[in-house]
């Protein structure tokens, strides 16, 4: 079971535009370790990343090797209604892990 | 003779499958740059790709790539390297509600090198940032298995 | 009478003359900084998370869960682990914090220890660590700890492995150098367990150690090794009124 943190604020004005910090546990293993056995580690990573508020995708990444292990991606949005907002991991070997925070929206 | 020189080849075979090569080159990076762009050549501005030019390990650089004006005219935002054994890092993709067009996560840079953000513009035009960081190593790694 | 008093004037000076420790932190670059000082950019949160889940669940034949006794971590461990490594009456013997939470498995909980270094022990122990951070470091001053710490402190100034040097030659005189393009710290240990960098994971004070005996060529003791509680004793001393910055990140 992967463990995830999202930071977003709670409660937000409409129009506004927020900050939303995602953090995965993941070891992003990139297939050209060896390990202690000599044999070459297989590459297990996330390849996507997903954020779709009220159902709308306002966020895509596609991620390789070279993005460090627990996945650390930072973006932003503008605020429009309250709702939820989904994120999604998707990787190799069929991983797969949602989170979905809400987001409360007061008029300007 | 014959079936020596098949069994090398054979051999030479497998060992690129396995292997991949040490580092990719600056060549493979212009030409993952290329794929993103659809030909296009990117120009440098707009673009400003912040990373410490002194890393303290390899194994997570913290970078931020933002990019000037309106921010619903980003539409993506490529990295790439120079000597990572693949080039590319990773595709961020913007929407019209991003509010602002600045993306942050860490990186694994295999050495010290050139890495090139890249952002794909709503017009078609493309803008890029290049950046040459020093990547220290750790001190006292495991020597054994933990 | 005099001279006790000038004695302890003499040591009163000499804390309070130059206090020239620095956090390992201070030798690290900015972004990392950043990384430890950020929430919610500090991969340790990770750990941190799960240990949180660990103290509100259930384990063993007890069916009780570290809350059930310890209610909310956040008040009753405050303080607790700026006082490890500390004598446990039970065993008479001097443990960390991660052995004082398995011996609270077995004896209270009647569940199975977890094993040193696993995912969940290191989660535990910087949940419970974590609600120290930013209290200074308190050793605690029974004969039993202080006796530990000062078999710690032997080893700090003795030379080990092929490469045939101590901690202290490095840590205390070479401090601020350079060695392998990283800047030698001090060697203060109130940030672990950590994330470091080059574990591309969460690690304890003990695979810190293990790391820089393996560097210097010496035999590396097993976790949980005594000779290992004893060096944390010493650290902690040496550490003494540092801040807890649990849970650190380290390249």
């Amino acid at each position: 079971m992967a463990r995830a943190l999202i930071h977003m604020p709670a409660t937000a004005k409409r129009g506004e535009v927020i900050e939303i910090r995602a953090l995965i546990g993941h070891p992003m293993e990139t297939g050209y370790r060896v390990g202690a056995d000599g044999k070459l580690l297989a590459r297990d990573i996330i390849r996507s990343f997903v954020c779709r508020y009220n159902g709308e995708q306002i966020f895509g990444a596609e991620l390789h090797q070279a993005i460090s292990a627990n996945p650390y991606i930072a973006f932003f949005t503008q605020v429009t209604e309250s709702g939820t907002l989904e994120f999604k991991w998707d990787g190799d070997n069929g991983f797969t892990h949602t989170e979905t925070m809400t987001l409360t929206v007061s008029a300007t | 003779m014959k079936r020596r020189d098949l069994l090398a080849a054979g051999a030479g075979m497998a060992m690129l499958a396995l292997a991949r090569p040490a580092s990719a080159t600056p060549a493979e990076m212009a030409a993952a740059i290329n794929t993103f762009t659809g030909g296009a050549k990117p120009q440098p501005g707009k673009v400003k790709f912040d990373i410490a030019q002194l890393i303290d390990n390899g194994n997570a650089a913290p970078v931020t790539v933002s990019v000037d004006g309106a921010a619903e005219n980003v539409r993506a935002i490529a990295i790439f390297t120079e000597r990572n054994p693949q080039t590319e890092v990773a595709v961020f993709t913007l929407s019209p509600r991003s509010g602002k067009a600045e993306v942050s996560t860490r990186i694994r840079l295999a050495t010290s090198q050139r890495l090139m953000a890249v952002a794909r513009m709503s017009d078609g035009s493309y803008w890029s940032h290049g950046v040459d960081v020093i990547v220290a190593l750790a001190a006292c790694i495991e020597g054994e298995a933990p | 009478m005099k001279r006790l008093l000038l004695g302890c004037l003499l040591i009163a000076g000499v804390v309070q003359a130059a206090d020239e420790r620095r956090s390992g932190a201070e030798f690290m670059s900015p972004a990392t900084q950043a990384m430890q000082r950020d929430d919610a950019q500090n991969p340790a949160m990770l750990w941190t998370a799960a240990g949180e889940a660990q103290w509100n669940a259930v384990a063993g034949s007890s069916a009780k869960s570290c809350a059930s006794c310890h209610g909310d971590a956040r008040t009753s461990m405050r303080g607790v682990a700026a006082r490890y490594p500390a004598l446990d009456a039970g065993s008479g013997q001097v443990v960390n914090l991660g052995q004082r939470i398995n011996i609270c498995r077995e004896r209270k909980q009647q569940a199975a220890p977890w094993k040193l270094e696993s995912e969940e022990l290191l989660g535990m122990e910087a949940y419970v660590a974590m609600q120290s951070r930013g209290m200074p470091v308190t050793p605690p001053q029974d004969a039993a700890t202080q006796a530990a710490a000062a078999r710690g402190k032997q080893q700090y100034f003795q030379r080990i492995g092929q490469l045939n040097l101590s901690c202290a030659q490095c840590h205390d005189q070479q401090w601020g150098k350079r060695l392998a393009g990283s800047t030698i710290p001090q060697a203060h240990a109130s940030a672990y367990p950590t994330y470091r960098l080059e574990w591309q994971g969460m690690g304890s004070l003990q695979r810190r150690l293990r790391n820089c005996m393996s560097g210097v060529r010496a035999e590396v003791p097993h976790f949980g090794a005594k000779e290992l509680v004893e060096l944390e004793a010493w650290l902690a001393l040496r550490d003494q009124g540092m801040k807890m910055e649990t849970p650190g990140v380290r390249p």
